[in-house]
């Protein structure tokens, strides 16, 4: 059938609630066969593709309960459908976790970031999500929920491979829980795209704690170079507990270039992404460390 | 599939609709109530010409279930302003020869409102930035950026 994205060709029984638990229980009810409509930027285009079709499609955004922003004592917490303008606009997030505040401010338009939502970018499970490196780096933890219970799981379990995670059928995102990050610490994230408004072809980001002119821990996380968005631990490994200088961030980039696994697709090739790893990750790493406080 | 009866208020006025569950809110818009403005452009929220402002926020509409929309409060380009009197922003792309084709004008109007309510003075910069989703084939961005810019003087 030729695609027509003038209209959305396929049909099934739409469900809508303003509580969590009726649509639980929906989940429950029919499974694989639903699909969880938020923003819809990636869900309605997927169906309109005929890459999806499910037999009903429950909408979450009525549930008021899960759309907010907490500056908790030990927490950020983000409701999972929360808009994403909503997180650009927000000032504890502009101010505290600049990676997280870039990669929002360098998602698509403002159009598409007052629709999409957070739990739709990770759910998505796209190896391509501006949001999942910066979450990665400050070791976010995502609450899922279903008719048994909830169950914390760390982000950096949730992604098992291109649009496939630990999320079950009968479980939703709820939350998104980001600790407090140290006083001394900076973060930072640099994507590149073929335009200002594309997804990305590669994304970093970098979170670094400094203690005097050392760092004490570095996290750092690429998007869209393996099948999931991926820590590379070799080059952490380089710089924490080290003194930094810019030529231990080059080498560590140089490392942290090795570890990917990126491979060719309409993006971009898998040679320009290996070599490109290098250059982001040295920028991210020198904004981080003097984010952080720290001297070069 | 079993429609739907919502409520939804266009331009001001309440709109009863007896919806599918798969009519897009651009198709409702367009066949429905008439409203031709906002443009079918490519369908997958690369292009930003079906761009109406839901709650006073830009969106897109040929993405959003009009379903979805019972109880919210849609302008789209023909609510901006009228025949007799412009919004200030639609005399400015007159003004500034900011319409060549006019495909993607609605959208960049309803955008361009957005912003102004947002932000009641943009930069050069900030309205580049926020207009990045609307497409304009003819490429006429220098007399669009412009226009927004002396309109937001006006607002």
């Amino acid at each position: 059938m030729e695609t027509n994205t003038k209209i959305l060709a396929c049909e099934y029984q739409y469900l809508e609630s303003s509580e969590l638990g009726q649509v639980l229980t929906w989940l429950e009810e029919y499974g694989e066969k639903a699909a969880v409509l938020a923003g819809g930027t990636d869900l309605l285009v997927k169906m309109k593709m005929g890459n999806l079709q499910p037999d009903c499609v429950i909408y979450i955004k009525k549930i008021a309960e899960l759309d907010y922003i907490k500056d908790d004592a030990d927490a950020l917490r983000i409701g999972a459908t929360t808009s994403l303008a909503t997180i650009e606009r927000n000032e504890v997030v502009k101010t505290y976790y600049s990676a997280l505040y870039e990669a929002v401010r360098s998602m698509a338009a403002v159009s598409i970031r007052n629709m999409g939502t957070i739990g739709g970018n990770l759910g998505n499970a796209s190896p391509a999500a501006d949001t999942a490196p910066p979450l990665l780096v400050y070791d976010a933890t995502l609450k899922l929920v279903s008719q048994q219970g909830e169950r914390l799981v760390p982000l950096n379990e949730f992604f098992v491979g291109p649009s496939q995670s630990v999320l079950k059928p009968n479980e939703i995102i709820a939350e998104i829980i980001i600790p407090k990050l140290g006083p001394d610490s900076g973060s930072s994230f640099l994507k590149l795209g073929r335009v200002s408004a594309d997804i990305a072809k590669i994304n970093v980001a970098v979170y670094m704690l400094r203690s005097g002119s050392k760092c004490e821990s570095c996290r750092i996380a690429f998007g869209s170079v393996a099948p999931t968005p991926i820590r590379v631990p070799q080059a952490e490994a380089m710089l924490n507990g080290k003194e930094i200088n810019e030529e231990l961030l080059g080498a560590a980039a140089q490392a942290g270039a090795a570890e990917i696994k990126p491979i060719t697709d309409n993006r971009s090739t898998k040679a320009y992404r290996q070599k490109v790893s290098k250059v982001i990750l040295q920028e991210a790493l020198q904004a981080a460390w003097q984010r952080a406080g720290g001297a070069l | 599939m079993e429609r739907k009866w919502v409520k939804i208020k266009v331009n001001g006025k309440e709109r009863q609709l007896y919806l599918k569950p798969n009519d897009l809110l651009l198709n409702v818009l367009r066949d429905e109530l008439g409203l031709m403005g906002a443009k079918y452009g490519c369908g997958i929220g690369e292009c930003g010409a079906c761009t109406v402002l839901v709650n006073g926020r830009p969106m897109l509409s040929c993405l959003i279930l009009a379903v979805t929309m019972d109880g919210q409060e849609i302008t789209t380009v023909e609510g901006l302003g009228d025949y007799d009197q412009l919004h200030p922003l639609q005399q400015s792309f007159l003004d500034h020869g900011a319409i060549q084709c006019g495909f993607c004008t609605p959208g960049m109007l309803v955008t361009a409102k957005g912003l102004l309510d947002e932000n009641p003075n943009p930069s050069e910069e900030e309205i580049r930035d926020y207009l990045r989703g609307n497409l304009c084939r003819c490429t006429g961005y220098t007399a669009i950026v412009k226009a927004v810019k002396e309109a937001s003087k006006a607002v």
